[in-house]
């Protein structure tokens, strides 16, 4: 009983960052913009979070520091394809380079330096419940926010009139236009909500899931998060449940490699990415589902004419 | 303060030559602001960064040989660019180029010849080239998301190679290490001037293959279609161009080129399989296509610039004890600033300041419809 807990704890650690960084990344989508940069939003959200949380030594102010490193970071992107007009898939692109770098020189002397880890909750009496206790009162702050973030995401997106306005901007940036509505000013903020998630999904990678600064830790996850959003067709949801299949993934490989299953080990650890390309290809495959869902103006760049 | 962005009637020539040297103008800037950041006088930084490394015949060597993949790999890239097709694994293309290429020298090193090096660059070719056709098949057949399948394949790629060079392919004379055996003396590259500097073949293929695909895209129908594929789908259409067909044209072309690339690295420049064969150079490729304009001529001056950070972020690792990460960081915000310059090509962008400049002030009486901020 303990080990299925124990399994079920780290799937939802593992599932954590992928859910925050793609639900951000929905919300972005759903407002027409394309942000490649989930990848580097996030790592730079990791060495921030770390950095601060070190210096500082309070965990809090490292997560803290992480979102705010995520949406000023996101910033630039925005800058560039909502006021620039620049190509979305290039800039986003440039973004991740540019964060991967950036990370690893920001990061140099933190390389080996023990990191702070956010502390689990622990409600007295509710957390020592068998099974159910740890699981859903004993998990750490981060995972909360998560499910939270994707709530209060449905809620916006489809209960809300500025959700409705904003899914009509990833509609049609032209009739949204002529509307009166500020579509640039939406992106705006909608691209840096999305960088403040991955900057928080990069701080809980740093000190929640391995409290240490490791160069590129993280791994491909914002690619992977990209591609929940679009196997989730832009429904919050699905992006939980996708979430929780990647890290279900994700920590199979690590407990198949643990106890030692005649598959060499690298073959493991590349499960991950293939069960993204496995995913991709099974939800594309049906075409009119696709778009049907796809934000029609997603990736165009906009510049408002007079 | 706000931006506005008007379109110009036509294409700026004037901007589409000037940009990436604005571009490259606004790096430096940057990077002096960063260099005085870390506690670097910048004058020195730029001087270790950009001039020492290439001040002697044999750096210039050095130079070329980092030069070469880039160029080889963003030829590629940039016809798929062109066409819209966003190929952006060709990492992983390389690295696979590596590994069907170095199977003659490690799994038949008792085979000798001339013929050796014909057969490892062709079937590095074919091994990128191979590698390449997932994404493609994947995106034809299924309309599966190209950038993401072709991403996550380099992962995959890296696992493979690592698994190999641990694995079978282990040289068992190699104490251990992670690396296949060396390659014979009739499976390495030649070098072009050896008493010079360690510059060999691969240079010539990325110009060779620049003035190719340069030919290709301005003088031969091929090019015409992937320019018209790239810039609308539908005339592409009504013209009888299918767009499955330029899609795995694009593909196997760039991962060939790319795959040439990983063999001529392995077996030029390093002589073995190892866990890590590329600093990068499938990603750093793609600035180096957006920095010569998608144009296979600019990409050779490309190529050149962005080989010059790695041998610079070399240099100040050495000279300075700064981390050679900061080559990287050159890369991405050169990438930043070109794409942001190419805005000048087709718009003029106007600040808007609180105070209102005096012709335009009747037109921002009228509705605020192009709000920006």
């Amino acid at each position: 009983m303990d080990i299925t807990v124990n399994i079920l704890l780290t799937i939802a650690t593992a599932a954590t960052p992928l859910l925050i960084a793609a639900i951000g990344e929905l919300v972005v989508e759903r407002s027409g913009v394309l942000n490649l940069g989930v990848e580097g939003m996030m790592i730079m959200g990791a060495v921030g979070g770390f950095g601060a949380g070190y210096l500082t030594g309070s965990p809090w102010i490292g997560l803290l520091a992480a979102i705010i490193v995520g949406a000023l970071f996101s910033l630039l992107f925005a800058v560039m394809t909502l006021s620039l007009a620049t190509n979305q898939v290039a800039t986003g692109l440039s973004l991740t380079l540019l964060g991967l770098g950036l990370s690893g020189m920001i990061g140099t002397s933190f390389v080996g330096q023990p990191g702070v880890r956010l502390p689990n909750l622990e409600i007295p009496g509710l957390s020592s419940i068998p099974v159910v206790g740890k699981l859903i009162f004993g998990q750490d702050p981060v995972f909360y926010i998560s499910i939270a973030l994707t709530a209060a995401v449905m809620w916006f997106l489809f209960k809300t009139r500025t959700g409705l306005t904003l899914r009509s901007i990833g509609d049609s940036h032209t009739s949204a236009h002529a509307l009166g509505i500020k579509v640039i000013r939406y992106r705006y903020l909608a691209v840096m909500f999305g960088g403040a998630c991955a900057g928080l999904a990069g701080g809980h990678l740093s000190l929640v899931y391995t409290p240490q600064w490791v160069e590129n830790m993280s791994a491909g996850r914002g690619w992977i998060a990209l591609a929940l959003v679009v196997f989730a067709s832009w429904r919050p949801w699905r992006v939980l449940a996708g979430a929780y299949i990647f890290g279900a993934v994700w920590i199979g490989q690590l407990h198949a490699q643990a106890f030692g299953i005649p598959v060499p080990s690298q073959f493991l650890s590349s499960l991950p990415y293939l069960a993204t390309i496995v995913v991709l290809v099974l939800i594309s495959r049906n075409k009119r589902l696709t778009m049907m869902n796809t934000p029609a103006s997603l990736g165009q760049p906009f510049v408002p004419d007079r | 303060m706000r931006i506005e962005l008007v379109k110009r009637p036509q294409r700026s020539a004037l901007f589409s030559m000037l940009s990436p040297f604005i571009a490259f103008a606004l790096t430096i800037i940057a990077g002096a602001i960063m260099f005085a950041l870390l506690g670097v006088n910048p004058l020195d930084a730029f001087n270790i960064y950009f001039i020492q490394p290439i001040s002697e015949v044999w750096q210039l060597h050095e130079l070329a040989i980092k030069a070469a993949p880039l160029i080889l790999i963003a030829v590629g890239l940039s016809v798929c660019y062109k066409a819209n097709i966003w190929n952006i694994g060709a990492e992983g293309q390389f690295i696979f180029g590596a590994i069907f290429g170095s199977i003659i020298p490690v799994l038949f090193p008792q085979f000798e010849g001339p013929l050796v090096i014909p057969l490892m660059l062709l079937l590095g070719m074919v091994g990128g080239a191979f590698y390449a056709s997932i994404p493609a098949f994947l995106k034809t057949r299924f309309s599966t998301n190209e950038i993401l399948t072709s991403l996550m394949l380099v992962y995959v790629a890296q696992l493979f190679l690592d698994w190999l060079v641990r694995g079978p392919w282990r040289d068992p004379q190699g104490h251990g290490f992670p690396q296949t055996i060396q390659f014979g003396d009739w499976a390495v590259l030649p070098q072009l001037m050896p008493d010079a500097g360690r510059a060999n073949w691969g240079f010539v293929f990325a110009l060779v293959a620049a003035v190719a695909i340069w030919l290709m895209m301005s003088r031969m129908l091929k090019g015409f279609e992937v320019r018209v594929l790239g810039s609308s789908p539908r005339a592409g259409r009504f013209a009888g161009f299918g767009f499955n067909r330029m899609v795995f044209f694009t593909f196997l072309l760039s991962g060939a080129l790319a795959g040439l690339a990983g063999i001529s690295e392995v077996s030029g420049a390093i002589g073995q399989l190892q866990p890590v064969i590329s600093p990068g150079y499938g990603f750093t490729a793609i600035i180096v296509a957006f920095l010569g304009r998608l144009n296979p001529l600019g990409i050779v001056a490309a190529g050149l610039v962005l080989a010059l950070t790695y041998l610079g972020g070399e240099a100040v690792q050495s000279a300075l004890g700064i981390s050679d990460k900061v080559a990287r960081v050159f890369q991405g915000m050169l990438l930043f600033f070109v794409l942001g310059c190419d805005t000048l090509i087709h718009y003029r962008i106007r600040l808007i300041g609180m105070a209102l400049t005096k012709g335009t002030a009747k037109l921002e009486a009228a509705p605020k419809l192009g709000e920006a901020r």
